[in-house]
């Protein structure tokens, strides 16, 4: 077995868990922040069932995003939609037998690692080319879409152009879960591919990928509005509003 | 103060998006507020000398509110600097300022919040765009925190609904405790508390207002419209901006309000307590002030054993009543607990409360107790301004939207001639006036007039196309705002007026035939 094996076995442990305490704690920590008054950005649904179908809007399609500009949504709706597919094909390197909506959609997988890479490419030309983009862009925005397109232009290679044992691959981290170590292959884009993977792990509970748990809980969105008919009161204030 | 001569933007022929032009607005700041302002409503009277001692309150302050706000925890650590809202502020179309753009005025506070709150940014500053608090950034929040009207045009667009107007609030309480105020908006809430209303109008010349106004509105229509205050057992406690009172075209609102509720049969009352709708605790999100002005009209209501609570024409005001005074005052319904109670069992269940005064009179319009002649309102073409606190922080009626329906049935239920503005300038994508959330003071003068742009340049429309020569709305503070800013880019003043204005030339009285 290889050094690399032993590597990436610890990687992965300690990625893992890193991924799972910070987001654990993040959603925790947002959780239980009170809102003290509402705010939902109106017009808004009156309804919970109203408010779930806004936010399931805004999650699957983006609405608000839609309307706002057209181009960031057509890239940005691109790329986490491939995002998806990508990351539900690559389930079977987790499961075994694999499931069968997995195995359904691993032909159109193949085309959302192409949409994801393209939606990531004409994010980043935006902000080079758009100059209000360009002002607002901080050095780790560049980073992060770096690191996506690394893991993504890696994983197109080993699918189309250096092909690694998949099988393998799967029989590793099937281990990893068992809390076994299996020989991972030697193959320099699978490294890499990997190594870029932990890092998005790591990163993900301290960097703004906290938009994906924080849409859930912005306030403007997850409100009902219904001020009139309910009393709202939250936990800190009520010491005042209660008397 | 002798300045260069103040100047409108020119209209673009094509609405495109402007060229970034860095630090135009850095030398707009609005007058600070004095010690004596400041003390009076309990904060700290200046600036510490020590910037540490500053800095050091700057910091806890912040903390305390990302710990009881979760909007602006969640806006903190969610925006990924997508660009989406980048062109949604009338402030930045009007100013090419980049630090106008909604995420640029959130980053101010963003950058700080990471470099005190977040790992990467204790460890990486530059590298995620994280600053130190120093003296320089303070006043860039100053600048631009007094920028924003807290409209929120931008959280329309916000893929996560990242609100500005609660960073800004939150940026003014930050401010506000570590002794650096704005004078306009702090002076006001002085008032509030000291006088009754924003404009320091006390009780008997109120009294002799609303006398005065009687008798205006008999030699006008021959009518005994009573404009009554301070009534026991009123069925109805009227709570308006106190700009209706003597403003103009304000105080031709509030002569409809009136007919209304004489036409109706209605009866009614001002209160020289709560003499004013407005409450600028929101602008400086300070909760304790918020909550503290609200109170006043619970008090009022209480005293005045009123059935009905109904807020007059104006935008903020009616986001505080509708949103907020349920929660900080119990008016409302649905409460559980006697505080709330005790002042719920009082009101009317049939009603909402509290009710605009436009949902009033529309319910009142369908029920057919009202009569209009509709061609006393020919000599108009109208168009309506939706006021940015009533599209996107509140409701009228039943169903999400009807505050963009319920005034334009007034209008059309009183008026021949109405015509729509641009799509993308009116309902939930309205403009700002450019006076809103605390910067309608006449040093800003510059600021709101660039901030009307998007507005005018709608209106230019309408006017060029439609003949329009009248603007409808139901806001306060747009209706100073347009009056100021209008003849800058070449209109009348007066093309400018409330709803309930037009309700008041059309009105029948009942009493004359
Ligand atoms: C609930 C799930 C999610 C939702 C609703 C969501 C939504 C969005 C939206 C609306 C944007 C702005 C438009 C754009 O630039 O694409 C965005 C940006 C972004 N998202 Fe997500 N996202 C989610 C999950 C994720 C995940 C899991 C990742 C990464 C692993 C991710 C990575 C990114 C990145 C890097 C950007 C910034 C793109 C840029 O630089 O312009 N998102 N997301
Ligand atoms: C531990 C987690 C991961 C493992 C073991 C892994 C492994 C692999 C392997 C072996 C391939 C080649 C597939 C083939 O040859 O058929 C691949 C492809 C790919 N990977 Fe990953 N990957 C992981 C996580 C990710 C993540 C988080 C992303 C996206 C952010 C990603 C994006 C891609 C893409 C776009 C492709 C090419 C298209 C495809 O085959 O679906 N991978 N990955
Ligand atoms: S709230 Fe309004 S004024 Fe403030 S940044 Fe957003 S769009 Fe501009
Ligand atoms: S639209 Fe929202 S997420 Fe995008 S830059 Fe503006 S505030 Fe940030």
């Amino acid at each position: 077995m290889t050094a690399a094996t032993y590597f990436f076995a610890i990687l992965f442990y300690a990625a893992t868990a890193l991924l799972v305490v910070g987001l654990i704690y993040k959603i925790a920590d947002f959780a239980r922040t009170p809102a003290p008054l509402l705010i939902p950005t109106t017009p808004a649904p009156t309804t919970t069932g109203g408010m779930v179908f806004r936010m399931f809007r805004e999650v699957a399609l983006f609405e608000s995003l839609f309307k706002a500009n057209l181009w960031i949504w057509i890239f940005g709706w691109m790329f986490h939609m491939g995002l998806f597919l990508v990351l539900a094909r690559h389930l079977r390197y987790f499961t075994e037998p694999v499931w069968f909506w997995v195995a359904l959609i691993q032909p159109f997988g193949l085309y959302a690692g192409f949409a994801m890479a393209a939606g990531l490419g004409g994010l980043w030309a935006r902000r080079f080319l758009v100059e209000r983009i360009r002002y607002i862009s901080t050095p780790s925005d560049h980073l992060m879409l770096a690191l996506l397109l690394g893991i993504a232009v890696t994983g197109l290679m080993m699918k189309f152009v250096m092909h690694t044992d998949i099988v393998a691959v799967k029989a590793f981290f099937l281990g990893l879960m068992r809390l076994e170590i299996q020989p991972l292959p030697e193959h320099p884009g699978l490294y890499i591919h990997l190594a870029l993977v932990a890092l998005l792990m790591i990163v993900f509970p301290i960097s703004k990928l906290l938009h994906a748990p924080g849409i859930f809980f912005s306030p403007t969105r997850n409100q009902v509005d219904n001020p009139r008919e309910a009393r709202h009161i939250a936990a800190w204030a009520s010491e005042f509003d209660g008397k | 103060m002798a300045g260069p001569e103040i100047k409108a933007p020119a209209f673009r022929e094509f609405p495109t998006i402007p060229a970034l032009q860095p630090g135009s607005m850095a030398g707009s700041q609005a007058y600070v507020a004095s010690e004596k302002i400041q003390e009076a409503i309990g904060f700290q009277g200046k600036l510490d000398d020590d910037w540490q001692v500053t800095h050091d309150k700057a910091i806890a302050k912040m903390g305390d509110l990302l710990g009881k706000y979760r909007g602006l925890k969640v806006f903190m650590d969610s925006c990924v600097h997508c660009g989406a809202c980048t062109d949604k502020c009338h402030y930045f179309i009007g100013t090419a300022d980049p630090k106008n753009m909604p995420v640029a005025r959130q980053e101010l506070m963003r950058s700080v919040y990471r470099r005190y709150f977040t790992l990467p940014g204790k460890l990486f500053p530059s590298l995620v765009g994280a600053k130190d608090l120093t003296r320089e950034v303070l006043d860039d929040w100053y600048t631009y925190y007094w920028q924003c009207s807290e409209c929120r045009r931008c959280s329309v667009f916000c893929p996560y609904g990242i609100d500005t107007a609660e960073v800004t609030m939150a940026g003014r309480a930050i401010l506000d405790t570590v002794g650096y105020g704005q004078k306009y908006s702090n002076e006001i809430i002085g008032k509030v508390h000291k006088i009754g209303n924003n404009l320091g109008l006390p009780g008997p010349a109120l009294e002799n207002t609303l006398e005065g106004l009687e008798e205006d509105v008999k030699d006008a229509t021959g009518v005994d419209v009573k404009y009554p205050l301070d009534v026991h057992g009123a069925e109805v406690l009227l709570v308006t901006p106190s700009a209706d009172f003597f403003a103009e075209p304000h105080i031709e609102s509030l002569i409809g309000y009136g007919k209304v509720f004489h036409a109706a049969g209605i009866s009614w009352t001002l209160s020289s307590k709560a003499s004013e709708a407005g409450n600028f605790g929101m602008f400086i999100g300070n909760y304790d002030q918020l909550r503290k002005i609200a109170l006043r009209i619970r008090e009022a209501a209480l005293e005045l054993g009123v059935k009905r609570i109904v807020v007059g024409e104006c935008g903020h005001a009616w986001r505080a009543a509708y949103a907020f005074w349920n929660t900080l005052t119990g008016i409302g319904a649905g409460a559980n607990d006697p505080f709330a109670i005790e002042l719920q069992k009082q009101l009317d269940p049939n009603y909402k409360q509290p009710s605009h005064i436009c949902e009033v009179t529309w319910d009142l319009i369908q029920q057919g107790r009202l009569k209009f002649d509709k061609s006393a309102n020919d000599d108009r073409i109208i168009t309506f301004h939706d006021s940015c606190n009533v599209a996107r922080a509140s409701r009228m009626g039943d169903y999400a939207g009807g505050q963009f329906d319920i005034p334009r049935n007034i209008i059309k239920a009183v008026a021949n001639n109405y015509v729509e503005m641009e799509s993308s300038t009116i309902r939930e994508t309205t403009f700002c006036c450019g006076g809103g959330g605390g910067v309608l003071t006449d040093e800003l003068i510059d600021l709101r007039i660039k901030g009307a742009l998007p507005r005018m340049e709608a209106l230019k429309h309408v006017a060029d196309h439609d003949g329009v020569n009248f603007m409808a709305t139901i806001c306060a503070i747009c209706k100073a705002q347009f009056t100021k800013v209008l003849p800058y880019y070449g209109f009348n003043m007066r093309l400018v007026g409330g709803v309930h204005q037009l309700v008041s030339t059309a009105i029948k009285l009942g009493d004359e035939q």
